[in-house]
C-alpha cells in the first residue's frame, strides 16, 4: 500500500462576516496516497478552494475559524505556528492558482521569481537556483528555458505562465501538489497539454495531487478518486468509475446533465438544475441540495450522513433515495432523455 | 454579377454579410507614433448570417472571434472590406445613420460583472437603450422593462435593485434582458456562458434559445466552448488566426471536420466519460497561436499541423466549398472521399452566402465520430 501523505478529518471552516457567519467548509474527510490523483469538482461557492487555501494555511486569519484535523504525514497543519507553516508550503505542499496573468508579478522576471521560491526554502546560492529554474522551466515544458528564464510574465502566452506557475510550485519537490482550476482560464488546447503535463510531473517527482476544477470532463482524464462538493459538503465520494458510471447524488446527475457533450447526440434541451446555490450564512435545512433537488421527499428534511449505500465499499454519498429507484430514474436527467449511451 | 444579387434573385437577403472584412490594430512606437507594424486580427472573412439562425464563432482566445463580432457591429470601425446589413452596406455609415441599425443589432458580452454600471439601477440599465431611441414615454418603458424582465426569468420587483445584488447568472440575464430591450433582430453574444458555472450554463442556453424561438432572433455565438457551440448553432464558423479555416453545418463539422485544425480541436476537448476519454486518441497540439503581428506565411495553421508538408508553407489554401454548405482551408482535407474531391473547385471564396441554401443541418449518419476514434483510414490526401 502507498505511503498515505495527508488525511483531513472532518474539517470545517467558518468565516465571521458582516453578515453572519459563512460556513465555507462543512466536516469534510478524505485521505490522500503517494501517487493518486484526488479530483475535487463543485460550482462557485462549493467551498472546494477554501479547502485548497485550507491545506495551504492561507485561510487564516482573525475571522477565520478551524475545527477538524489536516494531517500532512501525522503532523495536524492547522496546529502548526504560522512561521512553521512556511516550511510546508513550498516544501512539502505546492499550490497552483487558476488565473495564470494575475498570480505572476508583472514587474519581476519569471526567472527571478521561481529562484526567489527555491532561495527562500533552501541554503543555495543564485548560480545554483538559477540553474535550477531552468531545469524545472524544461521539466514543464518550456522551449528554449536559458533565454526564456529572464523573460517577464507578459512575454509568456497564459499556456506558457500557467507552466511557469507549475514550475515554481514544484521547485522545493513538494509531496502535494494542489491545483486550484489550473486550467478553467486556458483554451482547450493548452488545457489538454497542461492535463497531461500535470500527470506527467506527478509521475516524475512521486508526488499526489488534488485536481479542483468545475469541469467534470478534466476530471475524467486525471482523477483516481472524486469528491462531489456542494455547499460547503461533500455530497458524494467514489472512484472515478463509481461517481460516472453509477452516480448516487442526484446533484451530480444534474452536473453530468448540465455539459453539452461532444459524445452524445445533441438533446433537444439540456438538463438544468433550477435555481442557485444556497447561501452559506443560512443554508437550507436538511439536506442542502434539496430545495434544487426533484426527487425531494418528506425525509429530506434531516440531512443524510454520508454513508456507503452501494455495494461498492467506499462510494459514499449523502441521500435518502433507494438505491434501486436512483438506479432508475438518473438517466432521464443524465442523457436528458435519450437513453442511447455512448 | 455580385453575391448579393444573386442573394436577391433567389428571393433571399442574408441578415448579415461580411465580405472581406479586415481589422488590423497598428503597433505605433516612438515619439512620432510611426507605426512600426500591425496586428492582423480579422484578416480577410467572408460569411453570411440567415435570418432566424445561429451561427457558432469558435477558436482560441487570440484568434479574431471577438474582434470580428464587435467589428460586425461598427463598435470597431472596420479596416477594410463591406458589412451588409438587411441589404444595406454599413461600413461606412455615420453615427447618425448608424443610429438607427443600432436598435437591430445588440451584443451580449462575456463578463456580466464587468458589462453592467454598478451604479445603476437594474431598470434604467435595461430602459436606457429605449430612452436613448425615444420609445415611448416613462410609463410604457417602465411597463416594458417589467416585461422583459420576467421574459429573461427576473421579476419585475428587480427593477429597483443595483446588479451587486445579483448573482452571475441573475447578472447575464440582465445583460440579455437589456439587449432585448430594442427587440433587435440580431444578437451578437460574445461568450455569453464561458463566465457561469455548468448548472447556470445551461439555463442561460435554454433561455436564449427560448428567446430566439420567441422573438425570432438571429444569434451569432462567439465561444470557445466546442460543446456549448454545437449545442446552440446551426452552423459554425471556426476561426485561427484571424482567418475563418472551416464553415460548416454545426453537426457535420463534428462528425466530419475537414481542417485538420478543427480535427485537433475536438479531439481536445474533455469528454466526461473515463473509458471514453481513455480510448480515445488526442491530438495534441504544439506550442501556443503564432503572433498575430507575423502571421507564419502560406497557410496560418502550418506550424502547428502534423499534415503539413512543403506547399503548407508557401501557398495560402482557399476556402473550398466540399458540398453541403460545409467550406474549409486546407491543402490536405480529411474526411473527403476521391469523388468529392475531383469534383470540388474553389469556391468562389468571398461568396459563402452562396453555399448557404444547402447549409442546413443534415443528417449525416453512418460517418464515424472523429471526436472518438482515428481518423486517419478516412483521410485522403
Amino acid at each position: 500500500m502507498a505511503e498515505r501523505l495527508l488525511e483531513v478529518k472532518d474539517l470545517n471552516v467558518k468565516f465571521a462576516t458582516e453578515d453572519g457567519i459563512v460556513q465555507a467548509v462543512d466536516g469534510i474527510s478524505f485521505d490522500l496516497e503517494r501517487g493518486k490523483v484526488l479530483g475535487i469538482v463543485g460550482e462557485s461557492g462549493s467551498g472546494k478552494s477554501v479547502t485548497a487555501m485550507t491545506l495551504m494555511g492561507l485561510t487564516r486569519g482573525i475571522n477565520a475559524r478551524f475545527d477538524g484535523e489536516v494531517l500532512y504525514k501525522g503532523t495536524d497543519l492547522l496546529q502548526v505556528s504560522d512561521r512553521d507553516m512556511q516550511n510546508y508550503r513550498g516544501n512539502e505542499l505546492g499550490i497552483i492558482f487558476q488565473d495564470p496573468m494575475t498570480s505572476l508579478n508583472p514587474v519581476y522576471r519569471i526567472g527571478e521569481q521561481i529562484a526567489e521560491a527555491i532561495q527562500a526554502h533552501e541554503n543555495v546560492g543564485k548560480r545554483a537556483a538559477r540553474a535550477r529554474t531552468i531545469e524545472l522551466l524544461r521539466q514543464v515544458g518550456i522551449p528554449n528555458p536559458e533565454s526564456r528564464v529572464d523573460d517577464f510574465p507578459h512575454q509568456f502566452s497564459g499556456g506558457m505562465r500557467q507552466r511557469a506557475m507549475i514550475a515554481m510550485a514544484l521547485s522545493c519537490n513538494p509531496s502535494i501538489l494542489i491545483a486550484d482550476e489550473p486550467t478553467t482560464a486556458l483554451d482547450v488546447t493548452i488545457q489538454a497539454q497542461i492535463v497531461e503535463l500535470v500527470s506527467r510531473l506527478k509521475d516524475d517527482f512521486d508526488s499526489a495531487v488534488i485536481f479542483i476544477t468545475h469541469d467534470l470532463g478534466v476530471i475524467a482524464d486525471i482523477a483516481d478518486e472524486i469528491i462531489v462538493m456542494y455547499a460547503g459538503r461533500v455530497v458524494e465520494r467514489g472512484s472515478k468509475r463509481d461517481v460516472f458510471y453509477d452516480p448516487q447524488m442526484p446533484y451530480t446527475w444534474g452536473l453530468l446533465g448540465s455539459i453539452p457533450r461532444l459524445d452524445r447526440p445533441r438533446p433537444e434541451r439540456l438538463h438544468t438544475i433550477e435555481g442557485s446555490p444556497p447561501s452559506l450564512i443560512n443554508p437550507p435545512e436538511g439536506c442542502k441540495f434539496r430545495p434544487r433537488c426533484p426527487h425531494a421527499f418528506d425525509r429530506c428534511m434531516q440531512e443524510p450522513g454520508l454513508e456507503n449505500r452501494v455495494e461498492t465499499p467506499g462510494h459514499l454519498d449523502r441521500c435518502w433515495l433507494d438505491v434501486d429507484y436512483k438506479r432508475e430514474h438518473r438517466d432521464e436527467t443524465i442523457s436528458g432523455g435519450s437513453t442511447e449511451a455512448a | 454579377m455580385t453575391v448579393l444579387d444573386q442573394a436577391r434573385e433567389s428571393g433571399e437577403v442574408p441578415l448579415l454579410e461580411a465580405r472581406h472584412v479586415k481589422k488590423y490594430f497598428p503597433i505605433r512606437k516612438g515619439v512620432l507614433q510611426r507605426e512600426v507594424g500591425r496586428v492582423h486580427a480579422v484578416d480577410d472573412v467572408s460569411f453570411a448570417v440567415r435570418e432566424g439562425e445561429t451561427l457558432g464563432l469558435v477558436g482560441e482566445s487570440g484568434c479574431g472571434k471577438s474582434t470580428l463580432g464587435r467589428t460586425l457591429v461598427r463598435l470597431l470601425e472596420p479596416t477594410d472590406g463591406e458589412i451588409i446589413f438587411q441589404g444595406k452596406p454599413i461600413q461606412s455609415l455615420g453615427v447618425r445613420r448608424l443610429r438607427p441599425l443600432r436598435r437591430e443589432m445588440q451584443m451580449v458580452f462575456q463578463d456580466p460583472y464587468a458589462s453592467l454600471n454598478p451604479r445603476k439601477r437594474v431598470g434604467t440599465i435595461v430602459s436606457d437603450p429605449m430612452r436613448i431611441h425615444d420609445l415611448g414615454n416613462r410609463a410604457e418603458q417602465k411597463r416594458r422593462v417589467g416585461e422583459i424582465l420576467e421574459t429573461v426569468g427576473l421579476s419585475p420587483e428587480h427593477y429597483n435593485r443595483f446588479p451587486h445584488e445579483f448573482s452571475g447568472g441573475q447578472r447575464q440575464r440582465i445583460g440579455i434582458a437589456r439587449a432585448l430591450a430594442l427587440r433587435p433582430k440580431l444578437i451578437i453574444a460574445d461568450e455569453p456562458v464561458s463566465a457561469l458555472d455548468v448548472s447556470i450554463q445551461s439555463q442561460m442556453l435554454n433561455l436564449l434559445e427560448d428567446l430566439q424561438n420567441e422573438f425570432q432572433l438571429t444569434y451569432i455565438f462567439i465561444a470557445h466552448d466546442l460543446g456549448v457551440v454545437r449545442h446552440v448553432s446551426d452552423r459554425i464558423a471556426v476561426m485561427y488566426l484571424g482567418k475563418i479555416v472551416e464553415l460548416s453545418p454545426a453537426e457535420e463539422l463534428y462528425t466530419r471536420p475537414i481542417m485538420p485544425y478543427t480535427e485537433a480541436l475536438l479531439s481536445a476537448v474533455p469528454i466526461p466519460d473515463p473509458d471514453l476519454a481513455e480510448k480515445r486518441e488526442r491530438i495534441v497540439l504544439e506550442g501556443d497561436v503564432p503572433s498575430p503581428i507575423n502571421p507564419p506565411s502560406g497557410c496560418r495553421f502550418h506550424p502547428r499541423c502534423r499534415y503539413a508538408t512543403d506547399v503548407c508553407k508557401q501557398v495560402e489554401p482557399p476556402l473550398v466549398d466540399y458540398g453541403n454548405g460545409h467550406l474549409a482551408a486546407c491543402h490536405h482535407p480529411l474526411n473527403v472521399d476521391e469523388a468529392t474531391l475531383r469534383r470540388v473547385e474553389v469556391a468562389e471564396r468571398h461568396s459563402p452566402a452562396e453555399a448557404d441554401d444547402s447549409a442546413l443541418p443534415q443528417d449525416s449518419s453512418g460517418s464515424s465520430d472523429p471526436a472518438f476514434s482515428s481518423t486517419h483510414d478516412t483521410h485522403s490526401r
